[in-house]
């Protein structure tokens, strides 16, 4: 299974899983990033540490240990 | 209705008090700015308000209070400034919400507007940014909206005052009817389990100031307060085993082991379900946003850092250059009053304190307005158009390295304005150790009033083409002293775990000029308040300090050898020695002289180891300080009447290098020590504060010193 951190950019996937803690979960899904959800990888930080992604019509900044934490499938 | 801001509520008056609430950065503070003609700070990134405000005003028959509260995506109380905004909703009393959603994303600002709708308070959504959204070709049904949510719903547009009225007429309305009925539909097996509770609870007539829905939404939703409530009720035994059958199936339902998940989930179908209903989106052919295209410049993989380093030193340069056109003015005038009015006062004393206290303290800081402005203006800019979390973005994995967090950046970033506010942004930090770590180190980012040391030291040991690069180098090496620190303090006092790091990267906006104005002029009027009370009482302390006490037989001394002198030349050089002597004999020379020993390894003279000292209450006093104790000993010689050429001629080059790098770090001054303070939440930590920079600063300016004696 794939996570967002594989993703390249302008990469276009699908949320399976979130594999966080209740708490970060919680916070990932008020920022719209859950189960279903649609993901563009818009943006890589040097040495890429830190990823910008478009979830419905917001760019949200992940570091990578996030990123990894989420399931995704190309679409 | 705008005039009344403030106004005492008169006796007939009804009252309505209004929690306002939002996501992050939908424009909470700005839609009450063009309200009520207030002048709260607005941002463009989230965490702009982290404590709550109220702002009165009156409109029709009524006098409305609205309550500021901090942007919070959903009740998780992840942050603070969550925390803050849950309790208060929670546990206040008001007549009503507005719930302030960003109409170009309403999917996701719904996820909170479901949230509230299901606290049984009577909420009014104001879909702000239309204008902005029907730019976008977003249009949305706002009739229809409020009819399938039974809550009013009104576009409003805080930028150009669209709106405004409905909005408030809307609020009379929910006021003057009382109830509300929120509909708030979930899928078929969450609406069975919550009817089964529902049902059960009329059963047992239940007493509960809710109703009876939304105690068993909040019972499903784990919510602590409903349980705490209906634990101690006897119907508690019957009612657990149905909340935990009902549980599982939700949980089947949603394929999930998590409730909180499985009721976001249930909030975003329905949200999904009104977006699709309301909305008529014009397609668009699928092309970049502007936003999109700036960003894939300024956050470029390798261009994003050089362009951020490049608007910095843009930025230093400019402060330097531009703001010293006014200057030679600024002193001019400052010299030309000193003399005028001194010409008027007859008595020695008074003048003296006139003009070498207060005009030349004053002076001094009056100097560095256009500076100050300029760095105001860069910071303003910074915050409004959204760059700030791009920079936050790009810094993030070079933080981390060093154990900060990329968010740290927004208070850090702040600092170098003012570290009070900048203090208290750190609540943005959700782990406190993050923010601990992080208030530590704001110190490091010289902050505004730091900037006359600066700029009166680089003017006097550089050219005028080095000055603006070595005002630069000062910013960013205290900013890497800072990162330093920050590791070190990270391996020992703050070990840890790393937060998650997930944030937002808002939209560009060009800020409006009116906002930039209006900060800018704020802070600027601030400066110079504090010029005119603060430091000018200062600077009156310190001319009493460096004259008293007096001494007699000295000056008689003196004047008697003056006056055998011929030679014209003679007669200055023994003035200057006798204004050197009574100097050196004042309470304040006793004081320097007392503390000079600390200070000589660093190559301080006394009177710059006064001007620290003084400098601990406000770092302006500083400049002040030098100011008037310079003008004292030198203002004989009438080639040295500028307080940078008394400088450059009286301290060596060694000793200045070592006292800019004291004021990169020592503490700050006495206000934002008490800010401090208060946000690490003890007095334990302002000593460890005091420690640690006072140690960290002596051993850097003793280091920097040797070095520079080396090359100097």
């Amino acid at each position: 299974m794939s996570t967002l951190l594989d993703c390249n950019k302008a990469c276009k996937v699908k949320v399976v899983k979130i594999n966080a803690k209740s708490d970060l979960k919680q916070r990932l899904i008020s920022f719209g990033i859950m189960k279903e959800a649609d993901i563009e990888v818009l943006e890589h930080a040097p040495g890429k540490s830190t990823i910008e992604i478009k979830v419905a019509n917001m760019r949200i900044a992940l570091r990578a240990e996030e990123a990894n934490m989420i399931e995704v499938q190309k679409i | 209705m705008n005039e009344m801001v403030g106004k005492a509520c008169p006796v007939i008056a009804n009252h309505i008090k209004i929690a306002l609430v939002g996501q992050p950065n939908v424009g909470k503070s700005m839609l009450i700015n063009s309200v009520s003609n207030a002048h709260l700070h607005v941002g463009n990134f989230s965490g702009v308000t982290v404590d709550k405000t109220e702002v009165l005003f009156d409109y029709g028959d009524y006098h409305f209070t609205v309550v500021d509260l901090p942007g919070t995506y959903a009740f998780t109380d992840y942050t603070i400034e969550e925390r803050v905004t849950h309790e208060y909703l929670c546990t206040q009393s008001y007549d009503l919400i507005i719930n302030v959603v960003d109409s170009t994303n309403l999917a996701k600002n719904l996820q909170l507007s479901s949230e509230l709708m299901s606290m049984n308070k009577n909420v009014v959504i104001a879909l702000n940014m239309s204008d902005e959204a029907e730019k976008e070709g977003i249009n949305i049904d706002s009739e229809y909206m409020s009819e399938l949510l039974g809550i009013p719903c009104v576009k409003v547009s805080a930028a150009t005052k669209m709106g405004i009225e409905d909005l408030l007429e809307a609020i009379i309305k929910v006021k003057e009817q009382e109830s509300q009925n929120a509909k708030l539909i979930f899928s078929e097996p969450v609406e069975e389990e919550i009817a089964q509770i529902v049902w059960y609870l009329e059963k047992h007539k239940y007493g509960a100031k809710n109703t009876y829905r939304n105690v068993a939404i909040n019972l499903l939703k784990n919510n602590k307060q409903t349980y705490q409530r209906i634990h101690d009720n006897p119907i508690w035994i019957e009612l657990q085993p149905i909340l935990v059958e009902a549980t599982k199936h939700i949980e089947l339902h949603h394929d999930s082991d998590d409730i909180k998940e499985a009721f976001a989930e249930e909030y975003a179908s329905f949200n999904r379900g009104i977006v699709a209903e309301v909305i008529k989106e014009e397609k668009k052919a699928e092309k970049k946003t502007l936003t999109e295209k700036i960003d894939s410049i300024l956050i470029h993989q390798m261009f994003g850092i050089p362009i951020f380093l490049f608007f910095m030193w843009s930025l230093f340069q400019l402060t330097f250059e531009i703001g010293a056109i006014p200057m030679d003015y600024i002193d001019g005038f400052f010299g030309w009053f000193g003399d005028t009015i001194g010409a008027t006062i007859s008595n020695d004393d008074i003048r003296s304190l006139v003009v070498d206290g207060i005009i030349a303290g004053v002076g001094a800081v009056v100097l560095f307005v256009p500076n100050i402005i300029i760095l105001f203006i860069g910071i303003s800019l910074l915050e409004s158009t959204g760059y700030m979390s791009r920079v936050a973005f790009l810094l993030d994995g070079f933080f981390h390295k060093f154990g900060l967090h990329g968010q740290s950046f927004i208070p850090l970033v702040t600092g170098f304005g003012c570290s009070i506010p900048a203090y208290m942004s750190a609540r943005i930090l959700k782990n406190d150790r993050d923010r601990l770590l992080t208030l530590f180190i704001i110190g490091f980012m010289s902050c505004g009033a730091r900037l006359p040391v600066y700029v009166l030291f680089a003017g006097a040991f550089f050219s005028p083409e080095m000055a603006g690069n070595v005002l630069f180098i000062i910013y960013i090496s205290g900013a890497l002293m800072g990162l330093a620190a920050a590791k070190v303090l990270k391996l020992t006092a703050f070990k840890g775990v790393d937060e998650p790091f997930v944030m937002e990267m808002p939209k560009y906006r060009l800020p409006s000029a009116k906002l930039i104005w209006h900060t800018v002029l704020t802070k600027t009027m601030m400066y110079l308040k504090k010029a005119g009370t603060f430091i000018a009482a200062a600077a009156m302390l310190i001319w009493f300090l460096s004259n008293y006490p007096k001494n007699l037989i000295l000056e008689e001394s003196y004047a008697s050898k003056i006056e055998i002198a011929v030679d014209a030349k003679e007669k200055i050089v023994l003035e200057n020695e006798l204004a050197k002597s009574l100097l050196e004999q004042s309470y304040l020379g006793t004081i320097g002289k007392f503390s000079e020993p600390i200070f000589e390894p660093l190559g301080f003279d006394w009177k710059m180891s006064v001007a620290l000292q003084t400098g601990l209450a406000a770092k302006e006093v500083v400049v002040s300080t030098l100011g008037v104790l310079y003008s004292l000993g030198a203002d004989v010689d009438e080639e040295n009447n500028s307080l940078k050429d008394a400088i450059s001629s009286q301290i060596s080059f060694a000793s200045a290098i070592s006292f800019i790098v004291v004021i990169m770090i020592y503490l700050p001054c006495l206000a934002a020590s008490i800010v401090f303070t208060k946000e690490a939440g003890g007095i334990r930590y302002f000593f460890y504060l005091f420690a640690f920079t006072s140690i960290t600063a002596y051993v850097m300016a003793f280091i920097a010193y040797n070095i520079a004696l080396l090359f100097g």
